[in-house]
């Protein structure tokens, strides 16, 4: 257990080294969530305490997703992902390592994102350990998610355009920007099937106290098992990739 | 370091053979039949060519040996251990060199080496001189901090198969190692395979080169369409498939083309062009001759060359194959 733990801190280490300057970890992992929030600050009635932890998720949710993607299709396309396939590690031990190298780039995404809302609008977490067990949870959540996702990607110039379309409509179809409480009836129940929506809630409950629609518990344990659901399917789309 | 390989490997010693295969098949999930059922022995300490044309199905085997394809039926063990139940030990003893050279392009010879050392499990201290000495062994000390993306394709090479010793495994599955190297490259990667193999590592080499196979390996299998054709010691092979010789003939004013010889004579099994000559590959040499003599009177032609000399490694190969057609 505490050999496999190793190996995949290893495999996040060298993800990092090899990818957190790539272009498209850069734009759409870091990039966009910041200018994004900064639209909101400025355009549409500020960046208010009920926006912003939304929008720390979604700087998590497309860091963290965007480094396994480009990770693991670049890999799987130059034929260095079968590489980890050949050292004595199980397949949950590679994904693991995948998912915590997109993890780490999620923190880093969701970084630019708080200090706009704390320098700027002095909007603060109201539980500081609640907030930072939340960004570890979505994190994770997210990170498991993009490394699921990355195993239908074939080709690295489709990583973008596949996430995109993954990603867009669970930003939308969440309660990343409107209060899934304000949807109409049949939006709300799709936003209760997205991760994000439960992700979303576990941050917004640490900034406000109080979540939108689903009890603070609820989105803490709904958000872990599905990072842990999401890494177990990644480990079978691993072992599956053997042909 | 590496002359300890053998001592510290944890297989059944009483196994002679470092990889056993058994009825081995692999069809895929399109209904490829890329193996079909192939048996051998690759011997402890043996360099073990395993040689075929493009598509003979010899990834495919190296690929279910070390665990990267699902094997669909029989059986393979390797240092005695079934690979399907026993993969992460397995993986343990062998180092794999694939066909291209894949390591990370934005990390150094150094940290790819370390990266691959530590993941074996070898740590600290023993794991940084385990990487000094082996980019000592291939000539790569001064370019440990070089990026990988910055080597040159022999280089680049060289790093590849370092990657897959850094553990000090017990068997090296290579595929293709030399491939699209220059001949200096080549001869100096050979060089160092031999050295290898001399510290007790059983050497599992994939090539389609003949003269790859003949050189350095102890016994080769020939593999084509999925299946073993012929197995032996270079040696064996080409006695057992050199009795055609070869015909090198020239005709005046000008030579016919192959495939009209190929039709109109008796006893040659293939006609080719060589460096400006024409090739016969001759089934039998009193048949050939005669259907030759005749062939030049009928057209009116002069036979102005007439060699005949043994096969070379080549033509025993395409003599293999030949008959396996």
């Amino acid at each position: 257990m505490i050999d496999e733990l190793e190996k995949a801190v290893y495999i996040a280490i060298k993800d990092l080294r090899e990818y957190y300057m790539k272009p498209g970890s850069i734009s759409w992992g870091i990039l966009f969530p910041f200018v994004f929030a900064l639209a909101f600050m400025f355009r549409h009635g500020g960046l208010t305490t009920w926006l912003a932890p939304g929008m720390i998720s979604l700087a998590l949710f497309f860091g963290a997703t965007s480094m396994s993607g480009m990770s693991i299709v670049f890999e799987r396309r130059i034929g260095s992902f079968e590489r980890l396939l050949l050292f004595p590690i199980s397949y949950t031990g590679v994904a693991l390592g995948k998912t915590l190298s997109s993890f780490f780039l999620g923190l880093v995404s969701a970084i630019p994102v708080f200090l706009l809302a704390y320098l700027f609008i002095h909007v603060a977490p109201a539980h500081a350990l609640l907030f930072l067990l939340a960004i570890l949870l979505v994190s994770f959540s997210s990170s498991s998610f993009g490394v699921l996702l990355s195993f239908i990607i074939r080709e690295p110039e489709q990583v973008m355009v596949v996430m995109n379309l993954v990603r867009f409509p669970m930003m939308f179809l969440s309660d990343v920007i409107i209060p899934v409480s304000l949807m109409p009836r049949y939006l709300s129940w799709i936003a209760l099937t997205q991760p994000l929506t439960f992700m979303t809630e576990t941050i917004r409950y640490a900034y406000m106290g109080s979540c939108d629609i689903v009890a603070p518990l609820v989105a803490y344990t709904v958000s872990f098992i599905m990072g842990l659901l999401f890494l177990l399917l990644a480990a079978y789309a691993i072992k599956r990739s053997r042909a | 370091m590496l002359s300890n390989a053998i001592k510290r490997c944890d297989v059944k010693t009483s196994d002679r053979c470092a990889v056993r295969v058994e009825k081995l098949r692999k069809v895929y999930p399109n209904g490829t039949i890329a193996v079909k059922g192939i048996s051998f022995c690759v011997k402890r300490g043996e360099i073990f060519g395993f040689l075929g044309p493009n598509g003979a199905g010899k990834t495919t085997t190296v690929r279910m040996l070390v665990g990267l394809t699902t094997i669909t039926s029989g059986r393979a063990e390797i240092c005695g251990y079934d690979i399907t139940r026993y993969g992460k030990r397995v993986k343990k003893h062998i180092g794999v060199v694939p066909d291209i050279s894949n390591l990370y392009s934005e990390l150094t010879c150094y940290q790819n080496l370390l990266f691959s050392a530590k993941m074996y499990g070898i740590k600290g201290e023993t794991a940084r001189r385990n990487v000094e000495e082996i980019l000592r062994f291939f000539g790569l000390e001064k370019y440990r901090n070089t990026r990988f993306k910055a080597l040159s394709k022999g280089l680049r090479r060289r790093l590849t198969i370092a990657a897959a010793l850094v553990h000090n495994p017990r068997i090296v599955f290579l595929d293709e190692p030399t491939s699209g190297l220059d001949v200096v490259s080549r001869r100096l990667l050979w060089n160092k395979l031999v050295k290898l193999n001399s510290k007790g590592i059983t050497i599992f080499l994939t090539t389609h080169n003949i003269y790859e196979a003949f050189s350095l390996s102890h016994r080769v299998a020939v593999i084509n369409k999925g299946k073993i054709v012929a197995i032996g010691t270079p040696e064996e092979l080409s006695r057992k498939f050199s009795v055609r010789e070869v015909l090198e003939v020239g005709f005046y004013p000008r030579n016919p083309a192959p495939q009209e010889l190929l039709d109109s004579l008796r006893g040659v099994l293939d006609a080719k062009m060589n460096s400006g000559r024409l090739e016969l590959i001759i089934d039998d040499e009193i048949e050939a001759l005669e259907s030759l003599a005749s062939y030049a009177k009928r057209r009116g032609l002069r036979i102005s060359l007439l060699r005949l000399r043994e096969a070379d490694a080549e033509e025993v190969f395409l003599r293999i194959i030949g008959e396996e057609k």
